[in-house]
């Protein structure tokens, strides 16, 4: 006898997993709600791509639209912003193209806050008091990227110039790497050298090197280093969230919006229609803030302790 | 010839890297906050055994290895190569040691083996899961002994050591796993 074997219809999250999830979810809202954050919905449907020459979109046509699955909500959160909202949070989907691994899911859930007035520091204490509300005894490490380098690797990542950069990185990952760029090779470094040494618990790295920037302000560090004000977290080694001292100066912006289109056409990507509406919110005014985007599911696996992300969705990636 | 990116990568796959042929045993998506996508591969090379660690870029490629496994017969070995036939065609094929490594400790002729082959030179010998072979030389047995659980040594027509039951005695026929060398059984006539 043989039996019939159906297409697999079950959720790749078990049951318990997803009220486990669902109770996660409801303390980060109210975390935020409670602290006076007010909770905004932005269209995820969007009207224009992402300038990062690294993230991909996924392009929707239809008869009458075209439109793009967004990256992050960030854009629609700084124009209200701009608008005069003050602090808010959004919690929903985000989706990024080609982003498949067990770490990975191409759609997934951010929860991404902004507070006014407030600079990276007191964000990053937030971020700690968030998640030691759902794990209370967790363990909390704050450096700077460049004392991270210094530890594990014994070099500054600021002051060693590029060629210095691309021997290194080349001597371990082969030859093709003797031309990349400081970015790719501070990267490669961080990623293989760096990233795995980190204790577990939380840990906070900040003012990253320049080529870091995206949309963070730079500024002069104790050594005279020229450093970008954006901090990445991690949560036993795994990277978990992202935040910045929000850039508010529209010529810069558009500086680095236009170094992202040099470097999309330099990769041979396709260049989309600038976000213009996002350009003139800037122009008539953000707010000094503090942003950070934070990857919902990753925190849900650490917390549930799953390798795996599609363990904690309902329908993961490769079952939907 | 296929050329795989890093988005084919999967375990089991076979790709030719740093000239030589390798198998992919695990491949990790990696993705830094802001930049450059990596593939982290564990790759094992087919000629020597190592496994080893490498990131790759995101969009990366390598070609395939032409790497086939055929099933062989084993004929014969003189000393310098061991001989294989493939039952069909007839074909023959000659294994240096390199290539056969430890499968010689359990190959008899006629035994049907996995001849690995790369661009068409046996790369790796993989003899069958169990084998028969004869004991040459052990101390005498205890007869009767089929009980207590003891062990002792033996050498094998091939001049494979393992460990076998007290009660087992020189000419016997016996069953062997070839991929732990353990003893499986006698083999009565």
């Amino acid at each position: 006898m043989t039996i019939e074997v159906g297409p697999k219809w079950e959720p790749t999250a078990g049951i318990a997993t997803l009220v486990e999830r669902s109770r996660i979810v409801a303390i980060m809202r109210a975390f935020l709600v409670e602290r006076g954050v007010l909770e905004v919905e932005i269209p995820i449907l969007g009207g224009c791509s992402v300038s990062d020459p690294y993230i991909d979109s996924f392009e929707v046509f239809s008869e009458s639209i075209e439109g793009f699955l967004q990256t992050s909500p960030e854009s629609y959160m700084k124009r209200l912003l701009a608008a005069g909202s003050g602090d808010i949070f959004a919690l929903g989907k985000a989706f990024r193209a080609g982003e498949i691994g067990i770490k990975h899911n191409p759609e997934f859930t951010m929860l991404e806050w902004y507070r006014v007035g407030w600079n990276e520091h007191e964000l990053m204490a937030e971020i700690a008091e968030l998640v030691s509300t759902l794990r209370p005894s967790i363990g909390c490490l704050t450096m700077s990227y460049r004392d991270a380098f210094m530890q594990h690797l014994g070099l500054d990542p600021h002051d060693i110039c590029l060629s210095d950069l691309q021997k290194y990185v080349s001597s371990s990952a082969g030859d093709k790497w003797k031309s990349e760029s400081r970015f790719n090779c501070l990267n490669y470094l961080f990623t293989n050298g760096v990233e795995p040494k980190l204790p577990e618990g939380l840990v906070f790295l900040y003012d990253y090197p320049e080529c870091h920037a995206a949309f963070a302000q730079l500024y002069c560090n104790r050594e005279g280093q020229v450093v970008s004000r954006r901090f990445e977290v991690y949560l036993n080694r795994l990277e978990l969230a992202n935040g910045y001292f929000e850039l508010t100066d529209p010529r810069e912006q558009h500086r680095r919006f236009d170094k992202d289109k040099q470097a999309r056409v330099a990769m041979n990507k396709k260049i989309f229609k600038e976000d213009i509406r996002a350009l003139a919110a800037l122009n008539a005014g953000l707010p000094s803030c503090a942003g950070v985007a934070l990857g919902v599911d990753r925190l849900i696996m650490q917390l549930l302790d799953k390798n795996c992300i599609q363990q904690i969705m309902a329908f993961g990636w490769t079952q939907r | 010839m296929t050329v795989y990116s890093t988005s084919d990568f999967r375990s089991g796959l076979k790709v030719m890297f740093e000239r030589e042929p390798c198998l992919i045993l695990e491949n990790e998506f990696v993705k830094p906050g802001k930049g450059q996508a990596f593939s982290r591969i564990k790759i094992r090379n087919l000629k020597t055994g190592r496994v080893l660690e490498k990131t790759l870029k995101s969009g990366e490629s390598l070609e395939s290895a032409d790497v086939i496994d055929r099933e062989m017969q084993f004929l014969y070995e003189d000393g310098e190569f061991w001989y294989f036939m493939e039952p069909n065609t007839f074909e023959q094929y000659q294994a240096d040691r390199k290539a056969v490594r430890n499968a010689c400790n359990w190959l008899s002729e006629q035994d049907l083996c996995v001849v690995t082959l790369y661009n068409s030179v046996p790369l790796t010998i993989t003899p069958p899961n169990h084998v028969e072979l004869e004991i040459k030389e052990t101390a005498p047995g205890l007869r009767g002994d089929t009980a207590t659980g003891g062990t002792k040594t033996a050498t094998l027509t091939t001049g494979a050591v393992i460990k076998v039951p007290l009660f087992l005695e020189c000419g016997e026929r016996i069953r062997v796993d070839t991929r732990s060398g353990e003893y499986l059984g006698r083999v009565r006539d």
